[in-house]
């Protein structure tokens, strides 16, 4: 299926069914990562039950360096 | 001690993360400053480079309160859902309202600043918002609620220093909750007179990130936060136009 994540077109394999899931495909699930699914941002304690679907709109944030 | 709502610090400067020559300076440059907030930036992560290196990874953050910014935010709205994603982390719950109003001078814009402290504030967010040295401004935001004011020396980066210390001093006076100067100071005499004004702290970044040696920065930062702060405290004399003998007139050597 094809998603957008992070403003790109990304294809990613069909039987990712949960956040925690995409997260894994990624090898970021030990990660600092906040997942924002449609513009709704998710807990970590939700990513295990949020569905993916094809053509959703995911940013994958962290923290970086700032002042 | 300085007290920014539930949370108290014995260090009264908070340490910006960015542009750092390398990790390994960034982190003993963190030690060196003893600095117990660390502002960090909210950014897409490059999803297909899991292994990059990321500082926050390295840190004990049991040792460390994150105060993460919403720098990157033009509007409230921005502000706004970049300190949602923040604190969906889990791991912070204070946040710096930053939202730039022009790109040469990222100066804040006051009017969404105020709009994004609201809001957050409803939402239950410990708000600490930067803002110019607008002494109404900061009297303003603090009837709203919010946890401390930022008030900026002079541009981020610019490192000039204190350029109102008149406006600085007129916020300090009327405030109630701490004042932390935010951006713009250089070097460790701009911090040290910043808390000799009265400030409650000192956040700084690129004065010690881009200084020649990062890490002694770090400390004379550290030194210098406290020397201004009892300096303060102590009570310094008033000025006066001409000299005041320190050494006794009476018994004079006769000539």
């Amino acid at each position: 299926m094809k998603l957008s994540i992070n403003g790109n077109t990304v294809e990613v394999p069909d039987n990712i069914r949960t956040v925690s899931e995409l997260l894994q495909h990624f090898k970021l699930e030990q990660k600092v990562a906040v997942v924002e699914r449609n513009r709704e941002i998710l807990e970590k304690k939700d990513h295990p039950t949020t569905e993916v679907r094809d053509g959703d709109v995911f940013e994958i944030v962290h923290f970086v360096g700032g002042g | 001690m300085l007290k920014i709502g539930p949370y108290t610090f014995k260090s009264r400067l908070l340490l910006g993360t960015g542009k750092y020559p390398n990790l390994e300076i960034q982190e003993k440059a963190v030690y060196a400053s003893g600095a117990e907030i660390l502002t960090f930036a909210v950014r897409r992560m490059n999803i297909f480079d899991p292994d990059q290196p990321n500082f926050l990874e390295r840190l004990d953050l049991k040792k460390f309160t994150l105060l993460p910014n919403t720098a990157g935010a033009k509007t409230a709205e921005e502000a706004v859902r970049t300190a949602r994603l923040a604190r969906a982390s889990g791991l912070c719950d204070m946040i710096k309202v930053e939202v730039i109003g022009d790109d040469k001078t990222l100066l804040p814009d006051p009017i969404e600043t105020l709009k994004a402290s609201e809001q957050l504030l409803e939402e239950g967010f410990i708000v600490l918002p930067y803002i110019s040295d607008d002494v109404v401004l900061a009297r303003r935001l603090e009837e709203l609620g919010v946890h401390a004011v930022m008030p900026g020396a002079s541009p981020i980066g610019s490192g000039q220093g204190i350029i109102n210390p008149l406006n600085l001093r007129f916020i300090i006076e009327q405030a109630n909750v701490p004042v932390i100067v935010d951006a713009g100071i250089g070097s460790p005499s701009d911090a040290a007179l910043a808390m000799e004004l009265g400030a409650d702290g000192v956040l700084l970044n690129t004065a010690v990130s881009g200084a020649d040696d990062p890490v002694k920065m770090a400390e004379a930062m550290k030194l210098a936060v406290e020397a201004g702060r009892l300096g303060y405290e102590a009570g310094r004399i008033p000025k006066k136009p001409y000299a005041t003998a320190s050494s006794p007139e009476e018994g004079l050597i006769g000539s």
